[in-house]
């Protein structure tokens, strides 16, 4: 019994990459969510407590245009993507869908394709 | 006259059921009886033919886990009073293949046990003349809990990961692997990374936590995996500074 198992080959998992993206988007989301949420769906559009041009047009690419600005989108909504793909990943294997490549690819690959996408414009918005 | 409760018990004979049937006893019983001591009526007074696992009928050997109603429990630790008025569904462990009736093949287990390596790895060698390893208690604090496992195998059959992909190492190794990594003595912590860093290895679990709620004996094996997560991602990250070929 034991020896074959013990001279099984272990194959080192490269997770931390995807659980490490995962807690830290885990964690902003945690923190910084529920206020988002608050201000960009209610707070801003209601002109409740926000003035009503909180988060109009010319004011978000001024706020974009700041390397500070960028810095918050850059790590906020790639990091919320990577966390959401993670876990989509595996609820699916939580309810039986096997989770192979396929799914791999369209998790992990979504949210490699947002975080392209939004370095992308925030790099068009310029510094 | 004493009070009865209907047990539906899960019947697997392997020479004369094509699959799992349950079969349904009426038990007598009164306030003091645990789900065990009514499988043991059902032993010696109605059907000598059942088979089940159980020695100590104190919560300290981890023989006789099982699932009932749904859940897995140590049946002498669960009383039939709290499961009046029945009916009370009796299972083998979720998980694992049914050998017989209520006894389940633990072999996977055993196995994953020896991976562990599960002995204090001393740090630094010590003659007798050296004397004991001393610890302080807040040392011994540290691994405490972890080494109150009695092997009983209720964390793996509520850990949906496990369910799912067998070749995980589980909750219940895990608390134990992770009990001699927290040991002040022990210096094994970076020849175990192997297997904690493996595909087989923390990375399967999704923080569920039921192991850590069903444990009869208070271990919190998810806060175990958890925590090696964290030492197997510094790990992995923390292995690309250092020189080629020094990487394990």
């Amino acid at each position: 019994m034991g020896d074959d198992a013990m001279s099984r080959p272990l194959k080192r998992s490269n997770a931390p990459i995807f659980w490490g993206l995962f807690g830290a988007g885990g964690m902003l989301a945690a923190l910084l969510g529920p206020m988002l949420v608050f201000i960009t769906g209610i707070a801003a559009p209601l002109g409740f407590i926000l003035a009503p041009d909180a988060m109009s047009y010319a004011n978000m690419m001024a706020f974009t245009g700041h390397w500070l600005g960028k810095a918050f989108v850059f790590a906020i909504v790639p990091l919320f993507l990577w966390h959401a793909g993670h876990r989509v990943f595996h609820s699916l294997h939580d309810v039986g869908i096997h989770a192979g490549m396929v799914a791999r690819l369209v998790c992990y690959g979504g949210a490699l394709l947002g975080t392209l996408i939004v370095a992308w414009a925030l790099l068009l918005i310029g510094f | 006259m004493a009070r009865t409760i209907t047990m539906e018990v899960l019947r697997y004979r392997p020479e004369q059921d094509a699959g799992p049937v349950f079969q349904t006893y009426e038990v007598p019983f009164t306030d003091d009886m645990s789900v065990l001591q009514g499988l043991l009526h059902i032993k010696d007074e109605l059907d000598e033919t059942l088979s089940f696992r159980w020695s100590c009928r104190m919560a300290i050997c981890g023989s006789c886990g099982m699932m009932i109603n749904g859940k897995p429990a140590l049946s002498c630790k669960t009383f039939l009073r709290d499961l009046a008025p029945g009916p009370v569904r009796i299972e083998a462990l979720n998980h694992f293949p049914i050998e017989r009736d209520l006894v389940v093949v633990m072999e996977d287990f055993i196995d994953k046990l020896e991976r562990i390596q599960p002995y204090i790895i001393p740090k630094e060698p010590r003659t007798l003349e050296q004397g004991e390893y001393l610890q302080t208690p807040a040392q011994l604090e540290k691994y405490e809990q972890f080494s109150s496992c009695i092997n009983c195998l209720l964390c793996y059959a509520a850990c949906p990961q496990y369910g799912l992909n067998p070749d995980f190492v589980g909750p219940g190794a895990l608390a134990l692997l992770h009990r001699y990594n927290a040991d002040s003595r022990d210096g094994g912590a970076a020849q175990r990374m192997e297997l904690v860093a493996a595909e087989e290895g923390v990375f399967n679990c999704t923080a569920v936590g039921y192991c850590s709620e069903v444990c009869p004996k208070h271990v919190d094996p998810a806060n175990a995996v958890n925590q090696n997560k964290t030492t197997a991602a510094a790990d992995y990250f923390l292995g690309f500074l250092k020189p080629k070929g020094s990487r394990t």
